[in-house]
C-alpha cells in the first residue's frame, strides 16, 4: 500500500442536496491498472473531476508522491502529470487537431512563440502511436464521435504523463477501436504509468486491470486484486442486491399495432429506419452513444428539421413537425438531457407539469391556477414526487423526483406512445427502481412505451423487444427471449448476430 | 490550398472590398491612387485598432459596447493636461493615454471576470458613465485645435515613407496582434476560452482573467485611439466618437468574428474595418450623401450576420457512415 | 364540505414561500421611492404641487411604455437595443406623411404600424436565422436610425396637423395627461398579460428554459416573434408620444433611450440573463427614475449627469445580488 504513486484517503463532495462522494479512499500504483467500478451516479465522474482540480474536495486528504497535495484549479493537477480523458469530449471545435491536443502545455520556440511545426510534427507522432489516421491540421468540428475520442485520447498522452485517468473511454468506439485502446492501455502500463480505467463493462475489467476498486451511491465499498475476484462477487459489490428484482417487468398483453414508422432518414443522422410498436409494448432500443438513437427518437417527436419518411398512428399517416404536433397526436417524449430539454428547474413543480397543456386549461387566455394545481397534485401524487409543496421550484428535487415530474408532465397529457430516452441516467437507485416499477404500470394501464437506453441489464430486464442501433442504422430486432447480453453488443458495435 | 485560401471568408472579403475599391476606381481614377489608398487606410487607422481590440472581447463570448466613450474620454483628459501643460513630453501623453483608457477598460474587465456579469450591461453602463464623466471634466467646454500643442497635433501627421505616423501605428498594431494571436500562449487562450469555456477551464485557462486581459487591452486600444482621434480632428468634446463603437462591432462582424464567441483572425478583422473605410470613402465620390453611412453599416452588419449564421448550419455533425457524404467530406 | 376532501400528504403551497415574497424587490423599491418622495419634498417646497408632479410625468412615459414589453422581452431571454432607432424611423415616417397633409389619425397610425414593422424585423432576424437578438438589433439600430438619416439628412419636420399635439400635450382629467393614462393603461395591460395569461407563463418558460419549453410544444420561435413585434408596436406608440410632445422631428430623436429603457427595467427587478421579473417592478422602478430625474431637475443638475447615475444605477443593480451571493458564500464557508 505505502507504493501508491497517488491516493484519495477520505474524500468529501458535498452538491446542494447530493453527497457525491462520501469519504472514500482510491489508490494509483504505477505500472498497474486499476479498475473503477460503479453504476451510474455512484461518484465516479465526481471523483474524476475531484482528481484533476475541476472540483475542490469539502473533506479529506489528496496524496501524490507520499505528499499531501491541493488543487486549487486543473492546472496544478496538470503541473503534476495528471491527465484525464472525460467521458464528455472537453475538446475545441473551432481549432485543429494539433492544437487541441496541445491546448494548455503548446512546445514553445526560444523565442517566446508557440513552436506549430513541432506541435504539428509530435501531433503526427503521438496520433499514429495510437493508429489514428487523420491530418493534425484538420478542424475538429469535421471529425466523427470516434475521431474526436482518439484526439483527447492523443491529448492526455501529450502530457508526460504520470497518472492517466480513462473514465469510460470505449462508450463511444467501435469494436476495432476498442481493442486498440486496450493495447494502448497495455503500452502505457509497461512504460509504468499509474492507470485508473473507469467502466462498468465486466469484460474489459478482467482483460484490462491489475487491480479494482468498487464505489456505490459515492460511497468506498472495497477494493483489491482483480486475480483475486471473479464477476459474481464484483456485481454484488456494485449493487448489493440480485439483478432479477431491480426489473419489476409484468407480462402484459400486446395488443394491436399503435405506431408504425417506415424508411424514416436523415441527410446525416440516420437512414432506413422502419420499425412498429404495438399497444401494451416496451420497446428498447439499444446503441452507442452516437449511434444516431436519439437522433431518431426527436425526429419522432418533431424536433428535427429534413427528415424523410412516414409515420403511422393507428394506421392513419401523421405529419409531425413540431412537438405540440407530436403531443397532438399522442407521442411525447422524455429527454435524456433533463435539465436542458426536460424540465424548467427555476418554474414551480405544478407549472411544470401543466406547461404542455396550458392552452386547455386556461378559460380565454386567462390561467386557471386551480385547474393547474388539482393536475399536478393528481398526477405527482401518483408518481409518488417527494416535494414540500407543489408551488415547490423543480430545481430544489432531487434529480430522480425531477424525472418523476417530467413524466407527471407527459403522463397528464394522456399520451398514446411515450418515448424515455435514458430514463434512469443519473438517478440514485430508489429512485430508479421506483421508474422501472412505473414502466410496468404505463404498459399495464394501456400505453405503449419506447425506451432507449445503454445500461444493457435495463434494455434487457425491461423490454419486450429490442431494437440495436449502430452508425444511424437499425442494425438487428431481437425478442425478449432470444436477447442475450452477447448478441446485442455485439450487434451495436459492428459485429454480426453469429457470434 | 489556394481553393481553400479562396473560400474562407477572409478571401471572399477580400475579393469584395477590392472589388469595390476598384469599382469605384472606375468612376473616378484618382480613387485608386497610391496616395488615396494610403489616405483611406490612414483613415482607417482608428478603427482598425479599436476593431482588434473588439475581437479579442469578441471571441471571449463578451462585447464591449464603452470603447467609444473610453475614446472620448480618454481624448478629452489627454487634450486638458496638453491645455493647461503644453510642454510636458509627447510620450508622456501617449503613455497616459494608455494608461487612462487601460484603467477604464480594467473596470469593465473586473466586473466581468469577478462579479460575472454580464458584459453587455456593464459596457452599457460604463458606456454612459465614462461619456458623463467626460462631460463633468470639461464642464461641456470645447479643447479647440489653438489650445493644443504643435507636437500634440503633429505626431500622428508625421510622415514615414510618405505614410502618417497613425497609418504606421496600425500597422504596429496588425503586426502585434497577428503574432500575438497566432503564437503566444497568451493570444490564443482568447480562443479557447471563448470556443468552449469548460473544456478551457479543464485545460487549466482561466477563462475570467482571459476575458479580463480581453477588455483591458480594448481599453488600451480606446484610450490611444482617444488621443489619436482628438489629435487627428485637432478639436476635443464631449460627443467625440459618438455611436463608433457600432462601427467598431460591425468591423468585427464583417471581418467574421463570431458573435458567439471563439472564431475570428486578425486578417479577417482588419479586412472588416477596411471594408467599412473603404465604404466611408467612397460615398461622396460617387455621390452619395454621408446620410447613408449610418444604414450601410447596420446592412452591412445584418447582412454578415446573417451569412454567417447560415455557413454554422452546414457543419452538422455526421452519425451516418455513408460512403457519398465521406466522399463529399474528402471532396471539400 | 371540507371534511370531505381528500387530505393530501404535500400541500399546494407554504407559508413560508408566502413571506418570502412580501421580502422581495418590488417591496425594496417601494421603500425607496418613498424615500425619494420625502428627499424630494424636502429639498424643494415645490415637488408636491400636483402639477408639478404631473409635469415631470412627462420624462418617463414615453420610455415606460417601451420598458413594459421590453420587460417581457428580456424575461424571454432577448433584448432589443434598436428602441431609440425604431422611435426615430416611426417619427421620421409620421413626419413624411403629415409632410403630404395626412389626417391626424393616419400619421398616429403610420407610426404604430411603422413600429410594429420594424419589431417584426427584428422577431424576423432573430427567429429565422438564430442570430443573438443582441447582434441583430445593433445592426437594426444602425439601419433604423439611418434610414431615417436618409430620409430627412439635416432636415427638421415641424408640420404636424392640428389636434396632433394632444397625444403628447392633452390632458384627460384635471391633471392626468394622455400621456400618462395611457401609461396606466398599459401597465394594467401587460401586468395581465404577463401574470394571467398562458402567453405571459410561456414567456416566464422560454426565459428560463428554451428547449425544455419547446420540448413541452410552446411555439418558441412564434413567442419570440410576438414579442419583438410588441416592442415595436410600443416603441411606435411612444414615437407618437414624443413627436407630439416635441412638435418636431428630426433623425436624432430618442438618441440615447435603449440605455435608460433596459435600466429601468433591470432597476425593476428583471434578470437580465432571462426568465425572473414583474410588472410591477418595472412599474415602481419608472417612479423611482422619473422621481429622480425631477429631483434632479429641482436642484439644476444638468441632464448629462443623470446619464451618469443611470449607468451608475445599471451597474448597481445587476452586480449588487451577485456580492450578495459571494459575500454569503464566504460566510458560509468560514463557518
Amino acid at each position: 500500500m505505502n507504493n501508491a504513486i497517488f491516493s484519495l484517503k477520505k474524500v468529501s463532495k458535498v452538491f446542494p442536496g447530493v453527497r457525491a462522494l462520501d469519504g472514500v479512499d482510491l489508490h494509483l500504483y504505477p505500472g498497474q491498472v486499476t479498475a473503477l467500478i460503479g453504476e451510474n451516479g455512484a461518484g465516479k465522474s465526481t471523483l474524476v473531476k475531484t482528481m484533476t482540480g475541476i472540483y475542490q474536495p469539502d473533506g479529506g486528504e489528496i496524496i501524490f508522491n507520499g505528499k499531501p497535495v491541493q488543487f486549487h484549479s486543473p492546472h496544478d493537477s496538470h503541473a503534476l502529470g495528471i491527465t484525464a480523458i472525460h467521458q464528455e469530449t472537453v475538446l475545441f471545435d473551432d481549432l485543429t487537431v494539433a492544437e487541441n491536443i496541445f491546448l494548455g502545455n503548446y512546445p514553445m520556440t526560444k523565442h517566446f512563440s508557440i513552436d506549430w511545426s513541432t506541435m504539428v510534427t509530435r501531433s503526427q507522432e503521438i496520433l499514429s502511436s495510437i493508429n489514428a489516421q487523420m491530418d493534425p491540421n484538420q478542424i475538429l468540428r469535421e471529425l466523427s464521435i470516434g475521431q474526436k475520442h482518439m484526439v483527447g485520447i492523443a491529448r492526455a498522452l501529450s502530457v508526460d504523463a504520470k497518472v492517466v485517468i480513462l473514465d469510460e473511454p470505449t462508450a463511444a468506439l467501435s469494436h476495432h477501436e476498442i481493442h486498440e485502446l486496450y493495447e494502448l492501455v497495455n503500452t502505457l502500463r509497461d512504460q509504468g504509468k499509474a492507470i485508473l480505467f473507469i467502466t462498468h463493462k465486466f469484460d474489459e475489467i478482467f482483460t484490462l486491470a491489475d487491480r479494482y476498486t468498487v464505489f456505490r451511491d459515492g460511497c468506498y465499498v472495497g477494493e483489491g486484486f482483480i486475480k483475486d475476484t471473479n464477476e459474481a462477487q464484483l456485481v454484488e459489490m456494485m449493487v448489493a442486491r440480485s439483478i432479477e428484482a431491480t426489473y419489476p417487468k409484468k407480462d402484459v398483453e400486446i395488443g394491436e399495432t399503435l405506431l408504425e414508422v417506415s424508411n424514416l432518414c436523415h441527410t446525416t443522422e440516420f437512414a432506413d429506419i422502419s420499425f412498429s410498436l404495438k399497444k401494451g409494448e416496451i420497446l428498447g432500443v439499444y446503441g452507442l452513444v452516437g449511434s444516431g438513437r436519439t437522433e431518431v427518437m426527436q425526429a419522432l417527436f418533431g424536433t428535427t428539421d429534413h427528415v424523410t419518411g412516414t409515420v403511422k398512428m393507428n394506421g392513419k399517416e401523421v405529419i409531425i413537425h413540431s412537438p405540440k404536433e407530436a403531443i397532438d397526436n399522442g407521442i411525447v417524449y422524455v429527454p435524456e438531457e433533463r435539465q436542458k430539454q426536460g424540465i424548467v428547474l427555476e418554474l414551480p413543480i405544478y407549472q411544470n407539469v401543466s406547461l404542455p397543456q396550458m392552452e386547455r386549461l386556461a378559460k380565454h387566455g386567462q390561467i386557471d391556477e386551480e385547474g393547474e394545481m388539482a393536475l399536478a397534485r393528481q398526477y405527482c401524487e401518483r408518481l409518488q414526487v417527494k416535494a414540500s409543496c407543489w408551488d415547490e421550484k423543480v430545481m430544489n428535487l432531487s434529480g430522480g423526483n425531477q424525472q418523476k415530474v417530467v413524466i407527471a408532465k407527459w403522463l397528464a397529457t394522456n399520451p398514446k406512445v411515450i418515448i424515455l430516452d435514458e430514463p434512469t441516467k443519473g438517478i440514485d437507485i430508489g429512485s430508479k427502481a421506483a421508474v422501472h416499477e412505473f414502466m410496468s404500470e404505463l404498459v399495464d394501464s394501456g400505453l405503449s412505451v419506447i425506451m432507449v437506453s445503454s445500461e444493457l441489464p435495463e434494455i434487457l430486464g425491461m423490454s419486450d423487444r429490442i431494437l440495436v442501433m449502430n452508425e444511424g442504422l437499425i442494425v438487428g430486432e431481437l425478442s425478449r427471449a432470444d436477447a442475450t447480453p452477447e448478441k446485442v453488443v455485439s450487434l451495436a458495435t459492428g459485429g454480426s448476430v453469429a457470434c | 490550398m489556394l481553393k481553400r485560401l479562396i473560400y474562407s471568408r477572409e478571401g471572399v472579403l477580400s475579393i469584395i472590398v477590392l472589388a469595390m475599391f476598384f469599382g469605384v476606381g472606375v468612376i473616378s481614377p484618382d480613387f485608386i491612387s497610391l496616395s488615396n489608398s494610403v489616405s483611406i487606410f490612414n483613415d482607417t487607422s482608428i478603427l482598425i485598432m479599436l476593431a482588434l481590440g473588439q475581437m479579442l472581447v469578441i471571441l471571449t463570448r463578451c462585447i464591449d459596447l464603452s470603447v467609444a466613450a473610453n475614446v472620448a474620454f480618454t481624448g478629452m483628459f489627454v487634450a486638458m493636461v496638453n491645455q493647461y501643460f503644453p510642454e510636458l513630453h509627447m510620450s508622456l501623453l501617449i503613455f497616459l493615454s494608455l494608461f487612462i483608457g487601460a484603467l477604464l477598460g480594467a473596470i469593465n474587465g473586473l466586473f466581468v471576470w469577478l462579479l460575472k456579469v454580464p458584459s453587455i450591461v456593464i459596457t452599457l453602463g460604463t458606456m454612459s458613465i465614462y461619456r458623463g464623466a467626460t462631460f463633468l471634466l470639461s464642464d461641456g467646454a470645447w479643447v479647440n485645435s489653438h489650445q493644443m500643442s504643435e507636437s500634440f497635433i503633429g505626431l500622428p501627421r508625421y510622415e514615414i515613407l510618405s505614410m502618417p505616423v497613425l497609418g504606421w501605428m496600425a500597422i504596429a498594431a496588425i503586426i502585434l496582434f497577428f503574432w500575438a494571436m497566432k503564437f503566444s500562449v497568451w493570444g490564443r487562450n482568447f480562443y479557447s476560452a471563448g470556443g468552449n469555456p469548460m473544456a478551457a477551464f479543464y485545460s487549466g485557462v482561466n477563462v475570467g482573467k482571459v476575458q479580463f486581459y480581453a477588455f483591458l487591452v480594448s481599453g488600451t486600444l480606446s484610450g490611444l485611439c482617444g488621443y489619436l482621434w482628438v489629435s487627428r480632428f485637432a478639436v476635443a468634446y464631449v460627443d467625440v466618437a459618438n455611436g463608433f463603437e457600432l462601427q467598431v462591432i460591425a468591423a468585427c462582424v464583417i471581418g467574421g468574428v463570431s458573435i458567439v464567441g471563439g472564431l475570428g483572425t486578425v486578417v479577417g478583422c482588419v479586412i472588416g474595418a477596411l471594408f467599412i473605410g473603404v465604404v466611408n470613402n467612397a460615398l461622396p465620390i460617387i455621390g452619395v450623401s454621408p446620410f447613408w453611412q449610418m444604414a450601410i453599416s447596420g446592412l452591412v452588419i445584418i447582412i454578415a450576420v446573417i451569412a454567417n449564421a447560415t455557413s454554422d448550419k452546414d457543419k452538422a455533425r455526421i452519425i451516418l457512415r455513408n460512403p457519398n457524404a465521406n466522399d463529399e467530406i474528402r471532396a471539400n | 364540505m371540507d371534511t370531505t376532501i381528500k387530505k393530501s400528504a404535500t400541500p399546494d403551497s407554504m407559508f413560508t414561500s408566502k413571506l418570502q415574497g412580501l421580502l422581495r424587490w418590488e417591496s425594496f423599491l417601494v421603500l425607496i421611492v418613498f424615500l425619494v418622495c420625502v428627499m424630494n419634498s424636502y429639498l424643494s417646497p415645490y415637488f408636491l404641487d400636483p402639477w408639478n408632479l404631473s409635469d415631470a410625468t412627462f420624462n418617463f412615459t414615453e420610455k415606460a411604455l417601451i420598458a413594459l414589453p421590453m420587460a417581457m422581452l428580456i424575461i424571454a431571454k432577448e433584448i432589443d437595443i434598436s428602441v431609440a432607432a425604431i422611435i426615430s424611423l416611426s417619427s421620421t415616417l409620421m413626419g413624411l406623411v403629415a409632410q403630404m397633409g395626412a389626417p391626424v389619425y393616419v400619421v398616429a397610425f403610420v407610426g404604430v404600424l411603422a413600429g410594429a414593422a420594424c419589431g417584426l424585423f427584428n422577431g424576423v432576424l432573430v427567429t429565422r436565422f438564430k442570430i443573438p437578438s443582441i447582434v441583430v438589433t445593433i445592426g437594426t439600430m444602425s439601419l433604423f436610425r439611418g434610414i431615417s438619416y436618409i430620409l430627412l439628412g439635416d432636415q427638421v419636420v415641424r408640420d404636424y396637423p392640428d389636434g396632433f399635439e394632444f397625444f403628447g400635450q392633452g390632458y384627460v382629467y384635471w391633471v392626468f395627461s394622455f400621456e400618462l393614462v395611457l401609461f396606466a393603461f398599459f401597465a394594467l395591460v401587460f401586468y395581465w398579460l404577463l401574470h394571467r395569461t398562458t402567453f405571459g407563463r410561456y414567456t416566464y418558460a422560454i426565459g428560463n428554459n428554451p428547449t425544455a419549453s419547446y420540448y413541452s410544444g410552446i411555439k418558441v420561435d412564434k413567442h419570440r416573434l410576438i414579442l419583438f413585434t410588441l416592442v415595436g408596436v410600443m416603441s411606435g406608440v411612444a414615437s407618437v408620444l414624443l413627436t407630439s410632445r416635441l412638435g418636431s422631428t428630426r433623425p436624432s430623436i430618442a438618441m440615447g433611450w435603449e440605455l435608460s429603457i433596459i435600466t429601468m427595467v433591470v432597476l425593476g427587478g428583471v434578470s437580465i440573463l432571462g426568465g425572473s421579473g414583474t410588472i410591477a417592478g418595472v412599474v415602481l422602478a419608472v417612479i423611482l427614475m422619473g422621481l429622480v430625474t425631477f429631483g434632479m431637475g429641482l436642484l439644476n443638475i444638468p441632464g448629462i449627469v443623470m446619464t451618469i447615475i443611470v449607468g451608475v444605477m445599471l451597474i448597481t443593480v445587476v452586480s449588487l445580488p451577485v456580492l450578495i451571493t459571494l459575500y454569503k458564500n464566504k460566510k458560509a464557508k468560514a463557518l
